[in-house]
């Protein structure tokens, strides 16, 4: 696989147009809105708990931006619907640990589903923004919390 | 002197090429096809040599010092501000040394918001900005002629308004005349649009500007390295450019001043070596340019800076403007017919250099350039700190493609027959 074609690998050009989470509507528990100022990717994110706080129901975001930013942004929603909200931390964290690994990849992607597949990003380090723009804007959510 | 309105034949830009050593280089496996020449330029070895040259030969500090190799420098540093005077029509102490077209740009504005402060005395009164005043650019303007001007207004109490574009990215004088009015004190506009390629009608805004009274502040950066600029005929009051755009090294530019306004403007940045006397107290400053160059300049740049004038001069920048023409319009050809491509600026090649951005419908800026990257291909992706005009045609970032002197129609050629491809590849076309 060239590297443009690992970089745009089907299931990523899939995400961004299908967009999954695409849309937000009331009744959010945090939300956060991002910007690339280099390129002008902007995108809204909410986070949705179940009644007890303690679980993302889903994460629905609005934004327009590069194929990267969309599918991860996609991607993301995909991984989050279901996920214990004390575990979203590291998940984040372990995707930011991909994205800087320069082609390097993690030990263990697992946890990252689908949006594994977004490892071709790091190695082009002027699109690994683009790549976090979801997630960055996940974190900032939730760290509003109470 | 005889006038070369020839463009550069093939025999002619193999030469120059030759000059250039990272047009040999490989890019991703492929030869680089360099179309960034907007947003810098690559350099040739005589502005390179010229820099070592002056490191290896006279390191000195400029105008201090007494010693052999500081005179020498001196003479040399002086020597480049003539060169760089006569490039772009002017005198050499209308010519300030800046590090780049944005702090002259700031320079100007800082400067008349110290005027507005008291400073400068009778001098600087005609700088003076009242509250409602007005500053007009336009909405095509790079965040460089944009927010120094919204800061000095917030500064001063004046208005900064946009004279609108057209749906071709042009500004026109019948839209210019409607925003240039009686409160007009500052006129601030780019030469030539580094997004849309459109070359403003800089003698009607001169004249608009002048029959109010309004001082005229022009952004060269995309003409005095692509097109023979004479300032004293443009007749405008300022003027930046920057060196890296012109095969110099980054670090270096230009602010034009007419003599007798840089002489009634208060200094923006003060310090060592724009001074007469300074006591405890006070200071008073030296004419221009000295007093708007405070602490140790960036002195090889210079240097540079005036080689690679000498580079364009000896090419001819009559001939490299119609090369740049022949380029832009194959480009702007070559891009209609690329289905889902719309062109911003106009399609006219008449009224426009040889660059061209554009939007490719369903597919981002971002990744178009990536496709092209892994090509070889160097273009421009982003909104290319013109934010206001690509709201102004519905966009938050178009992908842009440069000419410059070493550009040949096969690069052009290359880039749009990559660009073909682009679509297809991400699936928004069959």
């Amino acid at each position: 696989m060239s590297g443009l074609e690992s970089l745009y690998q089907q299931v990523i050009l899939d995400h961004s147009r299908e967009k999954h989470g695409f849309g937000l509507r009331e009744g959010e528990a945090a939300s956060s809105h991002q910007l690339n100022p280099t390129c002008g990717d902007e995108l809204t994110l909410q986070v949705h708990l179940s009644e007890d706080g303690a679980t993302i129901n889903d994460v629905a975001w609005e934004g327009a931006g590069c194929s990267i930013s969309m599918a991860s942004a996609s991607l993301l929603s995909d991984l989050a619907a279901g996920m214990p909200v004390a575990d979203a931390p590291a998940r984040i964290a372990l995707f930011r640990e991909l994205m800087r690994s320069k082609g390097a990849g993690v030990a263990d992607d697992e946890p990252l589903g689908d949006a594994a597949v977004l490892e071709g990003v790091s190695r082009y380090i002027a699109r690994v923004k683009c790549a976090m723009l979801a997630w960055v804007a996940l974190e900032d959510s939730l760290a509003q919390l109470p | 002197m005889t006038v070369q309105t020839l463009p550069l034949d093939d025999t002619a830009v193999r030469r120059i090429r030759s000059d250039f050593p990272e047009l040999g280089a490989l890019v991703n496996g492929k030869p680089l096809v360099y179309l960034d020449s907007g947003a810098t330029s690559l350099k040739p070895t005589n502005v390179l040599d010229a820099e070592r040259w002056f490191a290896e030969n006279f390191t000195a500090a400029v105008h201090r010092g007494a010693h052999t190799l500081a005179a020498e420098a001196t003479e040399q540093f002086e020597r480049a501000r003539e060169s760089v005077a006569a490039f772009v029509g002017a005198d050499a102490d209308e010519i300030v040394w800046t590090s780049n077209a944005t702090e002259g740009l700031n320079l100007v504005a800082y400067a008349i918001g110290n005027a507005t402060a008291g400073r400068g005395g009778a001098a600087s009164a005609q700088f003076r900005l009242e509250p409602g005043d007005e500053i007009v650019v336009t909405e095509s303007e790079h965040h460089a002629n944009l927010i120094p001007w919204q800061e000095l207004a917030a500064r001063t109490g004046a208005v900064v308004r946009a004279i609108p574009v057209d749906d071709s990215g042009q500004v026109t004088l019948e839209a210019a005349a409607e925003v240039i009015g009686e409160r007009t004190r500052i006129v601030a506009i780019a030469h030539v649009s580094n997004v849309t390629a459109a070359i403003a009608p800089v003698d009607g805004l001169v004249r608009l500007a002048r029959a109010v009274g309004a001082f005229v502040v022009l952004d060269a950066c995309q003409s005095v390295p692509h097109m023979p600029v004479d300032l004293h005929a443009l007749d405008v009051d300022f003027a930046v450019f920057s060196g890296h755009k012109m095969l110099a090294p980054t670090g270096i530019g230009v602010l034009y001043g007419r003599r007798d306004l840089l002489n009634a403007l208060p200094p923006f940045l003060t310090g060592g070596s724009m001074i007469t006397t300074v006591t405890l107290e006070s200071a008073e400053y030296l004419p221009a340019p000295q007093r708007f160059e405070a602490g140790t300049q960036r002195i090889s740049q210079a240097i540079a800076l005036a080689a690679a004038c000498d580079y364009l001069s000896v090419v001819g920048l009559d001939r490299i403007a119609a090369h740049e023409h022949e380029l832009g319009a194959r480009l702007v050809d070559g891009l209609q017919q690329i289905d889902g491509v719309r062109l911003l600026g106009p399609t006219d090649a008449v009224a426009r250099t040889g660059l061209a951005a554009f939007d490719l419908e369903g597919v981002h800026a971002h990744d178009a350039g990536q496709f092209l990257d892994d090509r070889g291909i160097a273009v421009r992706v982003g909104h290319h700190c013109a934010q206001p005009l690509h709201r102004r045609f519905g966009m938050t970032a178009s992908t842009r493609a440069s000419t410059y002197l070493y550009n040949t129609t096969d690069d052009v050629d290359a880039f749009l027959d990559a660009l073909s491809g682009v679509r297809s590849f991400f699936g928004v076309s069959a």
